[in-house]
């Protein structure tokens, strides 16, 4: 919300400046000719949820080269996530959409519903080389609807200080029991152990599905034994004091924040953290977030698909093509990467350059490869239903509204009525 | 709108009302409007157009949408099925419903008590003025001034379980600390205490100028008869200021039964749905997920008005009896 308010705040004074700078033309211009028409290939629309990067940044001059090598003028315009979504289904409901839209993964499955979206097939798109977790996300009824453009994900980040003083070896840690004993030593020598986000949004599902996953438990089955015990993980360690009690309000900002005041053992954080971890006032550290009996955990992968929405005018799926495809080579992806910093190139060609010149981001490789796509086995867009489900029960369990176990049994309740 | 057409009416009657030739057009309505009368409609025109485009159009917008089934497939297509009140029936048979329409009850009747309450002592307090009460009541208003979600977010950090300062102080005096936000037991009443600091200017302000209309020889006579303060407010200003009270108290309700953003700030409703009020249930069935929701949505927002205009009416009727007696 507050990104909103900012944005419309922006939106206004350049529409006022736009305003002016147009009344000044229409000035100086007043009896010249017209001279320095549109470019020769016409303006084609883009939409991406990335706000923060501006008109002057690296991220606006890599779209417009695109646009350059297609021959057509690209107009950026950029909304905040959520934002973003309900835009690109009235924008369809108004028959205005976009050429391209960037979108978060978990929403390419919901938009793939309306039928606004063309798939890749028919845009004759080879989709061979991308990963195929990654891809998944993005798959509706065995059509693939757009390209993953990067992916990010979690991983466990320490505080090297805390762990030595209270004498824990990152590398010991390996499954729960390793970890919760790890959580105990650093409680008991006077710090924080664990800090992560279990706010009732998108975001408290997304950081307990590594844990849900992790004890072998499927989405279809909220209220399995398997999804009992990863949640009875998260209860218990708020009822020893190894992760504070706000977490239950936590966004993964707020999360990181906590980590940064150098309190903490652990933070389940993401890829988008790496360059803050790096600035950190101590030193840190990642390690894969562990699955109950060992091995690493299948974390859920972010980041943006590119999509293509269905035009009445199909002669612009050519040059739209062009579009796609630039931001799409091995090369695009790893400018994709360096560009966001916090991107991994879901194809194996793109990781490999990418390590090249930064091997320190080995560990988020790894992490991405073994990650899953939260609307993959077939969920769709059942999957937000579900989700829903799931950070209630959440919500529900830590808060002691009612024990784990209850509250994963009203959740599947829940969850099987709205999808059914 | 119904303030304006009766406006227009008499006004023309009242200009005309000596030549007897003005009556004929006005019996029959179907005969041509007289000039004036288009002038009339001229004007009137903006304001009506106005009022359809943003207000009865989003309010059909709103009974249409909850009476359709929107899938999100059918808000793109536009081929939503007409499911007549499904709707109403599955957001009144939800789990969520008795727990939301009781957090409503009690987060907008415990917010506009309170407000109200400290409001009107606030404004009895500065009746009599004194040196700086003026600097005094502006700085009273500075919640009204500040964005909802500066002061929203100020008061999540406050009352934040581990950092926050209210635990800090109650630590600081021995006091077990209490988990504001993130306990079931004391998520609704945050919110609410946030709320009222909110909206105690409110009460403030109108009240305070509510006062102004007393006359000051009633309280001198009174005073000379040798009532007390006490007397003096129960039988001076509570019966004059009824009612400024009585629309205060109606204001404050409806602002308060749509109260999205400070509770969506505090708590986005939880923990679980244990300070969701019937708007935040909206809110979230309609932006709060992955998979907009719109139907049941405005199905909820419909209750809200329904809800809002029942009290409306109530007020309506207080001040009929009132102008009567």
């Amino acid at each position: 919300m507050q990104k909103l308010k900012r944005r419309s705040g922006v939106l206004m004074s350049t529409a006022a400046l736009a305003a002016v700078s147009m009344a000044l033309l229409g000035a100086c211009s007043d009896g010249e000719s017209s001279e320095g028409g549109p470019a020769a290939g016409g303006t084609y629309t883009w939409w991406d949820p990335y706000p923060q990067h501006d008109a002057s940044s690296d991220w606006e001059g890599r779209v417009q080269a695109c646009g350059e090598q297609a021959g057509v003028t690209i107009e950026r315009t950029a909304y905040d996530t959520t934002a973003l979504t309900n835009q690109a289904l009235l924008s369809a409901q108004e028959g205005t959409a976009p050429d391209v839209i960037l979108i978060d993964n978990p929403a390419v499955s919901t938009l793939a519903e309306t039928g606004m979206l063309t798939t890749v097939e028919e845009f004759g798109l080879d989709t061979s080389a991308i990963d195929e977790n990654l891809l998944a996300a993005g798959v509706v009824d065995d059509e693939a609807y757009g390209i993953p453009i990067g992916a990010n994900t979690l991983s466990l980040y320490y505080n090297a200080e805390v762990l030595d003083n209270a004498g824990v070896d990152p590398a010991s840690i390996t499954d729960w029991d390793s970890l919760t004993a790890a959580l105990q030593q650093i409680t008991d020598a006077g710090d924080k152990g664990i800090t992560f986000a279990a706010i009732g949004t998108e975001e408290g599902t997304f950081q307990f599905l590594p844990w849900f996953w992790g004890a072998g438990a499927d989405l279809r089955d909220l209220s399995s034994p398997e999804a009992v015990e990863a949640l009875e993980l998260w209860k218990g360690w708020l009822d020893e004091g190894y992760a504070p009690n706000s977490v239950i309000n936590n966004s993964q900002n707020t999360t990181w924040e906590e980590f940064l005041t150098g309190d903490f053992g652990f933070a389940e954080n993401g890829t988008w953290q790496v360059n803050s971890a790096a600035e950190a006032d101590f030193e840190t550290g990642i390690i894969q977030l562990p699955a109950r009996d060992g091995g690493v955990a299948p974390a859920p992968t972010g980041g943006e698909f590119i999509v293509a929405p269905v035009q009445s005018d199909t002669s612009r799926y050519d040059v739209t093509r062009q579009i796609v495809e630039c931001m799409t080579t091995p090369e695009g992806f790893v400018e994709t990467a360096t560009t966001f910093a916090y991107y991994i190139p879901p194809t194996a060609e793109g990781q490999e350059q990418l390590l090249q010149d930064n091997p320190e981001l080995e560990p988020w490789v790894e992490a991405v490869r073994s990650a899953k796509g939260r609307t993959s086995d077939g969920l769709g867009t059942d999957y937000p239903l579900i989700s829903e489900a799931l950070w209630t029960a959440v919500q529900n369990a830590l808060s002691g509204v009612s024990s784990p176990q209850e509250a994963l049994e009203t959740a599947q309740a829940d969850a099987e009525a709205a999808t059914s | 709108m119904t303030s304006i057409t009766p406006a227009i009416g008499t006004s023309t009657g009242n200009g005309r009302s000596t030549d007897p030739r003005s009556v004929a057009p006005r019996r029959g309505r179907h005969s041509r409007l007289n000039p004036s009368q288009w002038t009339a409609a001229t004007f009137a025109a903006p304001l009506l157009i106005y009022l359809v485009m943003f207000y009865a159009y989003p309010l059909w917008r709103n009974i249409d949408l909850s009476i359709h089934d929107y899938t999100v497939r059918a808000f793109v297509q536009g081929d939503a099925e007409f499911v007549g009140l499904q709707n109403y029936v599955d957001v009144v048979r939800s789990s969520t419903f008795p727990t939301a329409l009781r957090n409503t009850a009690l987060f907008t009747f415990g917010s506009i008590a309170v407000q109200f309450t400290l409001g009107l002592a606030l404004a009895v307090f500065f009746r009599t003025s004194f040196r700086l009460s003026a600097v005094l009541r502006a700085l009273f208003l500075v919640p009204w001034l500040l964005p909802l979600i500066v002061s929203a977010s100020t008061w999540a950090w406050m009352l934040n379980s581990d950092n926050g300062i209210v635990n800090a102080i109650l630590t600081a005096f021995g006091l077990d600390p209490i988990n504001w936000l993130t306990s079931p037991g004391m998520s609704l009443l945050s919110v609410t205490i946030a709320n009222i600091w909110l909206g105690i200017p409110f009460n403030l302000v109108i009240l305070y100028s509510g006062l102004q209309n007393i006359p000051d020889d009633l309280y001198e006579a009174a005073a000379l008869d040798g009532a007390s303060a006490w007397r003096r407010f129960w039988s001076i200003t509570m019966p004059l200021l009824r009612p400024v009270s009585a629309i205060t108290l109606l204001l404050g309700l409806i602002y308060t039964l749509k109260v999205v953003d400070v509770i969506w700030v505090m708590t986005t409703g939880g923990p679980g749905d244990t300070s969701t009020t019937l708007a935040i249930w909206s809110y979230r069935e309609a932006f709060g997920t992955g998979q907009p929701d719109f139907s049941p949505a405005a199905a909820v927002g419909s209750l809200l008005i329904v809800i809002a205009l029942v009290f409306g009416f109530l007020h309506l009727q207080l001040q009929r009896r009132q102008a009567t007696s």
